[in-house]
């Protein structure tokens, strides 16, 4: 990219001297090799003519938070998209630290796009409040919609998803992540017509009622020939499986159902007889409900696989073991803490190519440990997979010896999030804080781009991060710190953040106030259980016209509180279509001064 | 939990500061930083950057806003406000404002004390695996366990902290879900992950469902009141989308009568697909039954089985004493 991007600024410089400018169709079919939403953002700043051709020849919109701009604003800039991509709600909201029916309704967005868009190929949104009223719209408006992304979306039922299955024609994708649906029934299969043959992805995994229409399912998978994942949900038995795969030998990505049943020869040399005839496969997920006996079946394409995905498999440690032992070529593995850290051990030996692991939590709500998974698993990791990027790991204990030595081993980390599951955890062999090891991270990690702290912290930490966390786009902080100077650190320090999360942390109004220039040029902030008072709110949202400063308390109006008495949670995030209106009771946006409106 | 929740925050700026401990090495190699003479003074005027107070009772880190604190902040710190390090919202009622201050979650549920986790049935087995029960016992042996440093601060009884750890809902309800196939008895450690079970509520006449965490209201009448707080909005009927309410100087009881009149009664749909009204089983029947609840009209109520004369907070007798239900 850098080399395309040191053409263009040559270029550009010729443009502006040349007498007689770059036609735009040259220009055009230049940028047309631009695909990063970034890197067309700084295009368009070049000059205004360069700002002209780009924004004719986008063709994939992102919008990283729907608010921040209006439908018609991206309409009206882009008139010839192919594709868009809108997040709403805040990523705290996983957690339901956003209060139903704070927003993030889609269906606008979609009212706006569907006269205007009829040729709209893929729509991909994320945590957004999709009806299905909607996904009819969807079906009705745009004949030509091939990719149909939801993750993390709710509002719709399995009526909205059969009114896509009978009207999109061309829909090749269709990917539900951990949405929640209103599983009605499953026969909103049988909606897509028999000479329905385009589906290449379909990922229904989240679906959770246990009505299935087997044979529904079974007919649109023989048909269409291009199908490369499939993600089933839990409600398809194991039985099913092999004759699934069977009608879909060319399968790259499969997930399958609940991975249980009676333990029965002619199953079980039926699964595996079907797996070992794709030849293709390189993910699997599913595996609900597992029984090891079963597991075996899947060995003859372990050694393809890049993916791997047992976060619902509670099996413990020797299967896991032997499990990965099989998988040389392993890139990602998402696993229960069951796995241990002999498992994690052995994983290091066997996957050298291994690039992001996650390690949920089996028991997050015990008392005490119930699996001997530590810190140690995570630094054999970090010290024997060399390509080792991405992590997300919940455990119970952590120190700052074994950070410092996770940093060193592994300074190509772009991810880093540790979850020590009790808050405010210190070394469990110190018992200091966990600053030095959370410090050596960003010290030593210097491409790090998301980071979320655990443990206990002080402003010691935010002191590392503000000073070594450059290339830091987006932190996640809980229970932690001492004071606005720890918010201060963060805010003055982290020149790349755009995203900013924070529960229950005493960050209050100074640090908020004096950087409020620096929350023009993020996403978004949120700040829940601190203590920022509702005069700051006030105050931020008046002097600074371009945030949109939302106040969610579900107490009541905040006014009726006095001034200086913390709101419940604050969601700050900049916007060029002002405030908007389509918030609940429990949410207030702080007005702007008018009369900064006029500068 | 294993902090203690703050109590009496409103009382902290009256405690004494605690003897300050210089955390070993951190403190003192600043390297260079030099935080203190940089440009912001956060801290107060003649004040220091707080220091690392006692780390194992970071409660305490709220003492470093001295007395004479800029007077917005102290004035939060007496405000009694919503400061909760963790999610007691058993502490509640010792703001001064509204005792629902359940803004914690989106289901608002606020507990209402010591109690609230010993609203469920003990299990047969005597490991009484409950999470309310557990959480309360992890705050007291965790205080001791991790922060050995002898110092144990009398740990309040906690409830589960809204959102924490970070796990998806899909994710918790799954593991919720699935019963432990390792273990032939069901009682035993059938609840393992079942900590949180939010199901769907749907007020007729209110414009969004919400939801809520059935495992973390111990009775039906904790249920109730978080229910109330849920959707006391919408009773009154006024609620703009632009945020404008005009509720305001809308007292408690009214909205407790409103919920409690004859207007409104509670009932669920169970496993089967039936609408059942609420309070007709005992709690542990109906939360493992429950799918979803429904606010309804009483006036399309009819047909569901006997209504009671007074509200849906008031149910049977027998079931508010749970040692009964051994």
């Amino acid at each position: 990219m850098c080399v395309v991007f040191s053409f263009l600024f040559g270029l550009s410089l010729m443009h502006k001297k040349m007498e007689f400018p770059f036609p735009d169709e040259v220009l055009e079919h230049i940028f047309s090799f631009i695909q990063s939403d970034k890197d067309r953002n700084s295009v368009s700043m070049v000059c205004k003519s360069w700002y002209e051709i780009e924004r004719w020849c986008r063709r994939k919109v992102f919008v990283g938070n729907c608010y921040a701009v209006s439908p018609r604003m991206v309409s009206r800039r882009f008139p010839e998209f192919r594709s868009i991509e809108l997040k709403g709600k805040p990523h705290f909201a996983d957690f339901n630290l956003v209060p139903d029916g704070w927003g993030g309704y889609v269906f606008p967005w979609i009212v706006e796009m569907a006269g205007a868009f009829p040729w709209l190929e893929e729509i991909k949104l994320k945590r957004m409040v999709v009806t299905d009223e909607s996904l009819e719209l969807i079906a009705k408006s745009f004949k030509k919609v091939k990719v149909l992304v939801l993750s993390s979306c709710e509002g719709f039922s399995t009526d909205g998803l059969g009114a896509i299955a009978a009207s999109c024609k061309n829909l090749e994708e269709l990917d539900l992540v951990d949405c929640e649906v209103d599983d009605l029934s499953g026969h909103w299969l049988s909606h897509f017509p028999e000479s329905y043959t385009s589906l290449v992805s379909l990922n229904i995994s989240c679906l959770v009622s246990d009505e299935v229409s087997f044979s529904a399912l079974e007919r649109l998978v023989g048909r269409c020939t291009n199908l490369r994942t499939l993600r089933l949900n839990r409600a398809v038995p194991l039985d099913k499986v092999a004759d699934i795969l069977r009608r879909a030998p060319q399968l790259v990505e499969f997930g399958t159902g609940t991975y249980a049943a009676e333990l029965r020869p002619d199953v079980y040399s039926d699964l595996a007889g079907a797996f070992s005839s794709c030849k293709e496969l390189k993910s699997l997920s599913g595996f609900w409900d597992v029984v090891p006996d079963y597991l075996p079946a899947i060995y003859p394409v372990c050694s393809k696989l890049t993916s791997l995905n047992l976060s619902y498999a509670t099996i413990q440690s020797p299967e896991l073991i032997k499990l990965v032992s099989h998988c040389p070529n392993l890139q990602r593995l998402l696993v229960l803490d069951y796995i241990e850290d002999s498992g994690l051990e052995a994983l290091a030996s066997s996957c050298k190519d291994l690039q992001e692991l996650r390690v949920f939590p089996s028991d997050p709500y015990g008392v005490e440990p119930n699996v001997s998974l530590t810190e140690r698993g995570l630094v054999a990791v970090s010290s024997g997979c060399p390509k080792l990027m991405s992590v997300l790991y919940f455990c119970r204990q952590m120190s700052n010896e074994a950070l410092v030595t996770i940093a060193k081993n592994r300074p190509n980390f772009t991810r880093f999030r540790l979850c020590i599951i009790e808050p405010r955890t210190a070394d469990y062999l110190t018992h200091e804080p966990l600053d030095v090891g959370f410090g050596a991270i960003v010290q030593y990690c210097k491409e790090l781009q998301r980071l979320s702290l655990s443990g206990l912290l002080t402003d010691r930490v935010f002191e590392y991060i503000g000073k070594y966390a450059k290339k830091l786009e987006m932190l996640s902080v809980a229970f932690a710190g001492d004071s606005d100077l720890g918010l201060h650190h963060v805010l003055s320090g982290c020149e790349s953040l755009r995203k900013l999360e924070i529960r229950d942390c005493p960050f209050g109004d100074k640090a908020l106030l004096a950087n409020a220039a620096r929350l023009e040029t993020m996403r978004s902030l949120w700040m829940s259980s601190c203590a920022v008072s509702f005069g700051a709110c006030k105050l931020l949202g008046q002097k600074m016209p371009r945030l949109n400063v939302e106040v969610i308390d579900e107490r009541g109006p905040p006014d009726s509180r006095p001034e200086s008495c913390p709101v419940d949670k604050l969601y700050i995030y900049r916007t060029i279509a002002g405030p908007r209106f389509d918030m609940p009771p429990f949410v207030w946006t702080m007005e702007d001064d008018p009369s900064l409106l006029l500068s | 939990m294993s902090k203690p929740i703050e109590h009496d925050y409103i009382g902290l700026s009256e405690q004494p500061l605690p003897s300050m401990e210089k955390s070993s090495d951190t403190n003192d190699k600043k390297n260079g930083l030099r935080l203190k003479d940089t440009e912001l003074r956060l801290g107060l005027p003649g004040s220091d950057s707080p220091e690392r107070e006692d780390h194992d009772q970071n409660v305490l880190s709220l003492k470093s806003f001295v007395p004479g604190a800029k007077r917005g902040f102290s004035d939060a710190l007496d405000g009694g406000g919503k400061w909760v390090f963790s999610g007691g919202s058993g502490g509640g009622s010792e703001g001064l404002f509204s005792p629902r201050g359940g803004g914690k979650n989106n289901g608002g549920n606020d507990l209402s004390g010591p109690d609230s986790g010993l609203g469920g049935p003990v299990l047969k087995d005597g490991a009484a695996q409950k999470p309310q029960v557990v959480q309360e016992k992890k705050s007291q042996r965790v205080a001791g366990s991790i922060h050995g440093n002898g110092i144990t601060a009398a740990p309040a009884p906690t409830a589960q902290v809204v959102g924490w750890p970070p796990i998806r809902s899909f994710r918790k309800n799954t593991m919720a879900s699935h019963p432990s196939k390792n273990d032939d008895d069901d009682n035993a450690e059938a609840n393992l992950g079942s900590e949180c079970l939010y199901v769907k509520v749907s007020m007729d006449g209110a414009p969004y469902l919400r939801k809520v965490d059935l495992k973390i209201s111990g009775s039906y009448k904790e249920l109730s009141s978080a229910l109330e707080k849920m959707f006391s909005c919408f009773t009154i009927g006024q609620c703009g989308s632009n945020g404008v309410s005009s509720r305001d100087g809308l007292s408690e009881s009214r909205l407790i009568d409103l919920l409690h009149s004859s207007e409104y009664v509670l009932t669920y749909e169970d496993k089967d697909g039936d609408w059942m009204l609420v309070g007709d089983v005992p709690w542990e029947m109906f939360t493992n039954s429950c799918k979803r609840l429904r606010i309804m009209k009483s006036t399309e109520a009819i047909g569901l089985g006997t209504l009671y004369p007074e509200s849906y907070g008031e149910v049977p007798k027998s079931y508010l004493d749970d040692s009964i239900l051994l």
